[in-house]
C-alpha cells in the first residue's frame, strides 16, 4: 500500500523488540467484546487510477461554474484566482506544515499571518486582525459572542440583510447563552429601521454590508447612535473585493468587522472551506477569538514572529477561553494574502471598479428583461431582481439550469415560509463573466419567463 | 559551530525576506486585469471609498520569490519527521489534492440547483456511509469546520437532546484532567459547567470517581480515547454503562482516532458521539494551521438532533435537506454552506486509496510505530506509562532531572537536528510532558534515525552539557523568540 512504508519484516523486526508476538497483543486494552477481527465489510484499497476515475466520474455529474453563463453569489463568489496562488500554496513546506507553535520552524507561515493580519486590518480599516477563523458565518456569532463580553450586554440586535446562513449560525451558537438575538425580517429593498432599536440594553447591531440583497448602506449614522448606546457595531462583508471600492467598514466607525474571504485565493468548492475574517479596535483585542501572530525578537536581536496573546485560547484557559477555536483556516489565509499581494492596492481597487461594472452593465441588459425590477437602489456586484408577481424564482432557476445556465440563487431556497420572497432572485456578476454570458442569461430568461 | 558574518545577512540557502509592506512600490501589478468600462460611482449607496488602502504593489515574480522564499523557513511533513502527539501529522497524498482540484468539483457554488451537483453530493453522501460505516453509528453531521467545532456540534446535539426530554436542568460536564483545553472550551460554549475528573495511576479515567460524580444533574462525559497519554480506556465499556446510567450521554473526543480505525467501531463502546479530525485520521493537510473538518457521528438518540444540512437518498436522487423535516428537530446551523467540502473530497480520495484493509493496516502500523519508538527509548527517557501504548508514547521529564535541562530545551535541541518537536507540556498529568505519535507513515529506517538522535541527545543531557541545549536551536532562520516581549507589547499588524 503505497501510503504505508512497513514491509512485512519491519513488522516482525519491531515486534520482536517490543517483545510482542503480533500487533494485535498491542490492542490488548481494547475490551474483548469491542475487538473486531477483520476489516470491515467496505471496499479494499485502490491504486491511484482507480481512485482518480471514482472523482472524474463523480465530477462529471455536476454542472461546473466554468461550463455555464454563471451569476450565482449570495456569500461565495467566483472570482479569477492568479495562476501563482495555487502553485505556491502547493509548497510541501506550507502544505503539510502544523500550527506554529514552535516558531523557530514555522517563521514562514508566522510572517505569512502577520501579512495577512496587516492585510485584512489595511482592507476593512481597523486597527488589528487575528489570524483568520472558520468562515464568515462562525466569525459573525463570535464577534456576537464578543460584543456581548465587551459591553456586559446580552442583546444583539441583528439586520434582516444578514446573509440567512450566518443569521442561522448565530442563533444557534446563541441558543444555549444568556444572550437574545432580536432579529429583523429579510429586508431586499434595505428600508429596515436599525437606529430605532438600539437602546441601553443593546450589546451590538449586526449589519451586512454590501447586503444579502446587495444595498449599500452608509454605516456612520448607524454607528454614531450604536456608541451613544454604548453598544457595538459589527459589520459583515460577504464580499471582501467590495472593499476596494466601498468605503471600509472601519472608517464607517464600525468595532469589530468580520468577512468571508472566500473572494480572494479560494475558489468555490462548492461551499467549503471558507475563510472567517475578523477585526477590530485595538482596545479590544484582548477580547478576540482565534490566533494572532505577532513581532518580537530572537536571542540575536533579530526581528522575528510568534503566535502571541494566547491566553485568551483554550489551550491555556480552557473554559475561560474567550472562544473553542484552535485551528483556524491558515492554509486559505495564505491563498487570501498571496492573491492580495499579487493585486497589490492598485489592482484591488481596479478589481472592484471591474466587478462594479460588470453588475451595472447586467442591470442594463436585464432592462430587455420584461417584468423584471431590480430591487435595491445600491449595489456593488450583486443585486436582487423582482421576476414579477405570479412568477416562481425557484422553477426559472430550474429552468435556466435546464438550459445550461447557472441564473442566481432564488430568495425562496432561503426563506421558503416568505410567499412574498418567492419572485425574488438574487443575481451577481464578476469580472469572470464575459458580455456573451450576459446576453445568454437575457435570452434564457426572456425565454422562461 | 562556526558562524559566518555575510553582507546580505543570508546565509546560503537562508534568505533574509522582508515584509511585502516593505516592497511594495506603486505601479506595479501582479494580476493583469482588463479595463472596466467607466461607471458613475452613483450606485454605491454615497459612501465609494475614499483614499487608498494601504497594500503594497508587487509584481508576479517578486511574489513567487516572496512566498517561495517564506516557505523554506518552514517545516513540514514533506520535509521530515514530525512526531507531534495528539495530531496525527501523516503524509497527505498528492492524488488527493489532484481531485480536489477537478473543476467538476472545485468550480462548484454551493447554492447551484440541486440537479447540477449530484456528484458533488454524492462525495458527501459517500464519506458520510465511510464515516458511519467505521464508526457503527447511524447518522453524522458534516458540517463542523474543525475538531473543536465538532466537539461543539456534538454537545449541542446533547443539549438538545436533554431540553427536548424536559431535563435542561442537566448543566454539568465531567472532562478528565488530561483533556484537550478544547473540550471545557466548548462546554463553556454550550452553558455548561466544566468539573475535571482525576485519572488513577495507570492514566485511565478512575471510574469510582467519576462514578461519585455522576448525578442527575450531569449532561455528559466528554473523554478522549485513546486518552492523551496514549493509553486506551480500557474500563470504557463500565464507564459508558455508568454515565447512561445517570441519563447522561457519552461524547468521545475523536482525535486519537487513527489509533483504532478498522480495529474497533466506537458504537461498540457506548458512545454517543464523537468528532473525527478529517485532517488528522484522513489525512487531509494541515496547511500550517487548518482548515480542519470535524464530521460528527451521532447514536440514534441524538441523531434527530443533527444540524442542517445533510444529505439524503431521495426519489430524485440525492437531496440536501437545508431545513427542519418531519420526524426531525435539528439544533440549528452551525456554519455556513455545507461543510469543508474540499475536505472531504481529500480525505474521501484517502479513504477510497486505503479501503478497508488500509485503514486497519495503518492503525495498526501507527500503533506499532508507536510501541516501537516506547521500546527502543524507555531505558533513557522516563515513560510515563507502561506500554503497551496506542497511536502515541508519553514521556515525562524524569530523565532530566538535575541535569538543568527542561523539556523545552530537549525538544529545541531536537530542531537542530533536523527533527520538528514533539508535543510539550500536553497532556498536563504528567511533569513536563513529552508526547510522541510517529504515525504509520514513518518507515522504519526513519525511526531508527529518530531513536538514535534521541538516544544521543539523552546521552549528552546526562553528561550535563546544559548550556547546548540551553542556546538550542542554533541552526534554524531564527532562534528562541521572545514570546514575553510579543505579549507585553503587541505588534499584530504592520504600520509604516
Amino acid at each position: 500500500m503505497r501510503y504505508l512504508p512497513l514491509t512485512e519484516s519491519d513488522r516482525s523486526l519491531m515486534l520482536a523488540a517490543i517483545g510482542a508476538s503480533d500487533v494485535d497483543e498491542l490492542f490488548c486494552d481494547v475490551p474483548a467484546a469491542a475487538r473486531l477481527d477483520q476489516p470491515l465489510a467496505l471496499p479494499r484499497h485502490q491504486g491511484e487510477m482507480e481512485v482518480e476515475r471514482a472523482f472524474t466520474r463523480m465530477a462529471g455529474k455536476n454542472l461546473s461554474a466554468g461550463c455555464a453563463p454563471f451569476f450565482i453569489g449570495a456569500g461565495v463568489y467566483r472570482h479569477h484566482i492568479p495562476a501563482a496562488v495555487d502553485q505556491l500554496l502547493l509548497r510541501g513546506e506550507f502544505l503539510t506544515a502544523y500550527t506554529p507553535y514552535q516558531p523557530e520552524v514555522a517563521q514562514g507561515t508566522l510572517q505569512v499571518l502577520f501579512e495577512f493580519q496587516s492585510q485584512v486590518a489595511a482592507i476593512t480599516g481597523m486597527d488589528v486582525a487575528n489570524a483568520s477563523m472558520y468562515d464568515g458565518a462562525t466569525a459573525t456569532a463570535e464577534a456576537v459572542l464578543m460584543a456581548c463580553r465587551i459591553t456586559k450586554r446580552n442583546r444583539a440586535i441583528l439586520s434582516g440583510g444578514l446573509h440567512p446562513h450566518y443569521l442561522e449560525t448565530v442563533e444557534t451558537s446563541l441558543r444555549y447563552t444568556e444572550i437574545s438575538a432580536d432579529v429583523l425580517p429579510p429586508d431586499p429593498l434595505g428600508f429596515e429601521d436599525l437606529v430605532g432599536r438600539v437602546d441601553s440594553s443593546t450589546a451590538c447591531v449586526v449589519v451586512q454590508n454590501p447586503g444579502f440583497f446587495g444595498g449599500i448602506r452608509d454605516l456612520g449614522p448607524l454607528a454614531a447612535i450604536c456608541h451613544e448606546a454604548g453598544a457595538l457595531l459589527v459589520v459583515m462583508v460577504a464580499e471582501p473585493t467590495s472593499l476596494g471600492l466601498i468605503q471600509s467598514p472601519g472608517a464607517m466607525g464600525a468595532d469589530i468587522v468580520v468577512a468571508e474571504g472566500q473572494s480572494l485565493g479560494m475558489g468555490m468548492n462548492f461551499g467549503g472551506p471558507g475563510l472567517g475574517l475578523f477585526a477590530t479596535r485595538d482596545k479590544y483585542v484582548r477580547q478576540m477569538p482565534g490566533r494572532l501572530a505577532g513581532q518580537t525578537l530572537d536571542v540575536d536581536g533579530k526581528r522575528g514572529w510568534v503566535l502571541t496573546l494566547s491566553t485568551r485560547e483554550q489551550h491555556i484557559r480552557r473554559e475561560k477561553a474567550t472562544s473553542n477555536i484552535c485551528t483556524n483556516s491558515g492554509l486559505c489565509a495564505l491563498a487570501f494574502s498571496i492573491h492580495l499581494t499579487m493585486l497589490g492596492g492598485t489592482g484591488f481597487g481596479k478589481l472592484a471598479e471591474l466587478n462594479h461594472a460588470q453588475a451595472v452593465m447586467l442591470e442594463q441588459k436585464l432592462k430587455a428583461v420584461k417584468g423584471l425590477k431590480v430591487l435595491p437602489q445600491s449595489y456593488y456586484n450583486e443585486f436582487a431582481v423582482h421576476l414579477g408577481d405570479e412568477v416562481n424564482a425557484a422553477q426559472v432557476v430550474d429552468k435556466l439550469a435546464a438550459k445550461g445556465v447557472l441564473g442566481g440563487v432564488p430568495a425562496s431556497r432561503f426563506y421558503p415560509s416568505w410567499p412574498e420572497l418567492a419572485p425574488v432572485l438574487i443575481l451577481a456578476a464578476t469580472e469572470t463573466n464575459t458580455d456573451d454570458d450576459m446576453d445568454r442569461l437575457v435570452a434564457a430568461l426572456k425565454e422562461v419567463l | 559551530m562556526t558562524e559566518t558574518n555575510t553582507i546580505s545577512g543570508n546565509r546560503g540557502l537562508q534568505v533574509e525576506e522582508p515584509l511585502i509592506f516593505e516592497m511594495g512600490c506603486e505601479g506595479r501589478s501582479g494580476v493583469d486585469l482588463p479595463d472596466p468600462a467607466p461607471v458613475d460611482l452613483d450606485r454605491l449607496g454615497g459612501v465609494p471609498r475614499r483614499g487608498k488602502t494601504g497594500l503594497p504593489d508587487l509584481s508576479e515574480p517578486q511574489a513567487v520569490r516572496h512566498y517561495t522564499r517564506l516557505s523554506q523557513k518552514n517545516y513540514g511533513i514533506d520535509t521530515g519527521f514530525y512526531p507531534l502527539g495528539s495530531c496525527t501529522m501523516k503524509h497527505n497524498p498528492r492524488l488527493s489534492e489532484k481531485v480536489a482540484r477537478l473543476p467538476g468539483l472545485a468550480d462548484l457554488h454551493p447554492l447551484q440547483p440541486q440537479q447540477t451537483v449530484q456528484g458533488a453530493l454524492e462525495v458527501i453522501h459517500t464519506l458520510a456511509h465511510w464515516l458511519k460505516e467505521l464508526t457503527g453509528m447511524p447518522a453524522v453531521a458534516m458540517s463542523p469546520a474543525a475538531g473543536a467545532h465538532g466537539e461543539w456540534c456534538g454537545l449541542m446535539a446533547i443539549r438538545a437532546a436533554h431540553e427536548d426530554k424536559g431535563e435542561g436542568y442537566r448543566r454539568r460536564i465531567l472532562v478528565p484532567e488530561s483533556a484537550h483545553g478544547t473540550n471545557p472550551a466548548s462546554a463553556a460554549m454550550c452553558g455548561y459547567s466544566v468539573e475535571s475528573i482525576p485519572a488513577k495511576e495507570n492514566g485511565r479515567v478512575d471510574l469510582d470517581a467519576l462514578k461519585a460524580k455522576l448525578g442527575p444533574d450531569v449532561a455528559a462525559l466528554m473523554l478522549t480515547n485513546p486518552n492523551t497519554c496514549g493509553l486506551f480506556e480500557s474500563e470504557i465499556i463500565a464507564i459508558a454503562q455508568a454515565v447512561h446510567g445517570v441519563g447522561a450521554y457519552f461524547y468521545c473526543d475523536g482525535a486519537n482516532f487513527n489509533a483504532i480505525v478498522g480495529r474497533v467501531k466506537i458504537a461498540d463502546l457506548g458512545i454517543d458521539t464523537m468528532h473525527i479530525n478529517l485532517h488528522k485520521t484522513f489525512s487531509t493537510p494541515h496547511g500550517g494551521g487548518g482548515p480542519g473538518s470535524g464530521p460528527t457521528v451521532l447514536s440514534a438518540a441524538l441523531a434527530p438532533y443533527a444540524p442542517v444540512p445533510y444529505v439524503i437518498e431521495s426519489a430524485g436522487g440525492l437531496e440536501l435537506v437545508e431545513g427542519a423535516r418531519a420526524g426531525t428537530k435539528p439544533f440549528g446551523r452551525v456554519k455556513g454552506f455545507h461543510g469543508q467540502f474540499g475536505v472531504f473530497v481529500r480525505a474521501l480520495a484517502y479513504i477510497l486509496s486505503m479501503g478497508s484493509d488500509g485503514l486497519r493496516q495503518a492503525s495498526s502500523d501507527a500503533v506499532l510505530n508507536a510501541n516501537y519508538l516506547l521500546a527502543c527509548l524507555k531505558d533513557v527517557v522516563s515513560a510515563s506509562f507502561d506500554g503497551p501504548c496506542m497511536h502515541e508514547a508519553l514521556f515525562d521529564d524524569r530523565f532530566l532531572k538535575e541535569s538543568g535541562i527542561t523539556t523545552l530545551d530537549f525538544a529545541k535541541a531536537l530542531i537542530d537536528e533536523g527533527y520538528h518537536p514533539m508535543t510539550m507540556y500536553f497532556p498536563l498529568v504528567v511533569h513536563g510532558a513529552l508526547l510522541i505519535e510517529p504515525t504509520e507513515s514513518e518507515s522504519k529506517e526513519t525511526l531508527d534515525q529518530f531513536i538514535a538522535v534521541v538516544r544521543g541527545l539523552a546521552a549528552r543531557a546526562r553528561t550535563g552539557e546544559a548550556e547546548g541545549f540551553k542556546a538550542a536551536p542554533r541552526l534554524t532562520p531564527r532562534r528562541r523568540l521572545d514570546e514575553t516581549l510579543a505579549a507585553r507589547t503587541p505588534v499584530l499588524r504592520w504600520k509604516p
